[in-house]
């Protein structure tokens, strides 16, 4: 298992689980705040759509194609 | 740090693996480069929910123990940096890549139209969700409604059943005239016919589709026309698709022709532009199989085994008929023109509505107007949604081809390799 933190919260993973998948196992599984403030969740699945993007480590990335490693900090947009 | 490529190939699906694994014997020096965290493509996505088949397994091994084979995983093209240069990006760095022959495996993605609440988290994709649920996503006792068309609905939904949810219904917008004549021609590849009973499913529906997503923070419900009647469905996760549409778009920046939305190539897998070729669903829509062969004769083209290639072609020509079946049985039915309503969103990145794009005459002018395509994604959702709505075809792209960090950018000042 791995450990992370996700929006300020410890959480526990499968190795191999993509950050897509964290955000379901943590909460709501929803990654960002659209331009009109609609919450979003991952889509396509496959690096298509960006719904998924979030910060981890400090840079923005792809939730759906990011494996979760030990230590990563994933923050979704409030 | 820039790098060298004889053959550069852009995708690790089906397609890209076998281009890399039949050019790897002329010792020519291969980079495979991906955006997926592991080689496998969609068909094959691995992850703690996924079981691969074997012959995906023993590929990547074969391509991992491949000394003159080259795998960047995580990474993006970015730009054109000059003649047969390209700028990629992965999770670390940026850098350039220069080659002599590239082979594009840049696949298919989903046609995701719009409908009233596909924006609510809930609603995915059909492979969508697959992808997702393959990756870890827990579906374990919620209630899933797959719509949409094409084969890829059963594929989903075996994966959501395997991983403990309950399938309440597969809608499918094609006839039941149109499945049963493509399901009677199946014998024709056993291996198909095969498949396609275990993935059978006694909630499948023919000539249904989605009307509209309910809820209001996320899915509640799901509402659907089946033969003319409306159906409502409580459930926790829609996953809808259209059938698969090509990824042309890093081809067309290339400079390689269409051929309808999908990338021009004749018998050797060349596209129109000398010494690039195209291989697998990025060349139309036609399985892993027909990938599998596609890029098994465009990587032999390649390394100029031209022998090698021809003795394929019988085999494409087979798998060739099977995409052409599958095809004109899941044609789309006009009806599903008219789901979006006046406020429904098109362009998820930019919330553009559907009444804010309905009176333009094409997809320029009607980004200039809405910044409709123009958020992050650059129009990869929008822009087939529209092709297929109003029939806008969308322009090339223009880099950068993906979100990039301005280092990345810089890299375009380095010295290009020798």
């Amino acid at each position: 298992m791995l450990d992370l933190i996700m929006d300020g919260r410890a959480l526990k993973v499968a190795a191999g689980t993509t950050v897509a998948a964290a955000l379901a196992l943590a909460g709501d599984g929803c990654s960002r705040t659209a331009v009109s403030g609609q919450r979003r969740a991952p889509l396509c699945g496959m690096g298509i759509c960006q719904e998924c993007r979030v910060t981890i480590d400090g840079r923005r990335r792809l939730a759906c194609q990011t494996l979760c490693q030990q230590g990563m900090q994933v923050q979704t947009r409030a | 740090m820039n790098e060298y490529a004889d053959l550069l190939i852009i995708g690790a699906g089906p397609a890209g693996m076998s281009a890399a694994l039949a050019a790897a014997s002329s010792g020519a020096r291969i980079v495979v480069l991906d955006d997926n965290p592991l080689p496998g493509g969609q068909i094959w996505r691995d992850g703690p929910q996924a079981s691969l088949p074997d012959q995906a397994r023993q590929m990547r091994e074969r391509l991992q123990a491949n000394s003159n084979i080259r795998h960047h995983a995580g990474t993006r093209v970015i730009a054109l940096a000059g003649a047969k240069q390209l700028l990629v990006e992965d999770a670390d760095r940026g850098w350039l890549i220069g080659y002599d022959k590239l082979i594009l495996c840049t696949g298919a993605r989903e046609l995701l139209l719009p409908f009233p609440g596909w924006t609510l988290p809930g609603v995915t994709g059909a492979g969508g969700l697959q992808a997702l649920i393959k990756g870890g996503l827990p579906v374990q006792d919620e209630r899933v409604v797959i719509a949409g068309s094409g084969p890829l609905l059963l594929a989903s939904a075996a994966t959501a059943k395997h991983n403990g949810a309950q399938v309440l219904r597969i809608a499918e917008q094609a006839s039941a005239v149109a499945v049963a004549g493509f399901a009677l021609q199946l014998p024709r590849w056993p291996g198909k016919l095969v498949q396609s009973f275990s993935l059978f499913d006694r909630h499948y529906r023919t000539g249904s589709h989605v009307v509209a997503a309910l809820g209001n923070d996320r899915l509640e419900a799901v509402r659907l026309r089946h033969r003319g009647k409306i159906v409502e469905l409580a459930c926790d996760r829609l996953a809808c698709g259209f059938g698969l549409i090509p990824n042309t778009q890093l081809g067309q920046a290339l400079g390689c022709a269409l051929d309808g939305s999908a990338l021009a190539v004749d018998a050797w897998q060349t596209t129109s532009h000398t010494d690039h070729y195209a291989a697998g669903e990025c060349t139309g829509f036609g399985g892993s199989e027909l990938a599998l062969v596609e890029g098994a004769i465009a990587g032999h083209v390649a390394v100029g085994n031209t022998a090698a290639a021809r003795n394929l072609w019988p085999r494409r020509a087979r798998w060739q008929g099977f995409a052409k079946a599958l095809n004109s049985a899941f044609g789309l039915d006009p009806q599903l023109k008219s789901l979006a309503q006046p406020d429904t969103l098109v362009c998820r990145c930019e919330d553009v509505p559907y009444s804010a794009l309905s009176g333009h005459v094409g997809w320029r002018e009607a980004k200039l107007a809405s910044r409709c395509g123009m958020g992050a994604c650059q129009g990869r959702v929008c822009g087939g949604a529209l092709q297929y709505l109003f029939d806008w075809q969308p322009t090339a792209p223009r880099p950068p081809f993906n979100p990039a960090r301005i280092e990345t950018l810089m890299c375009l000042d380095d010295t290009p390799p020798v």
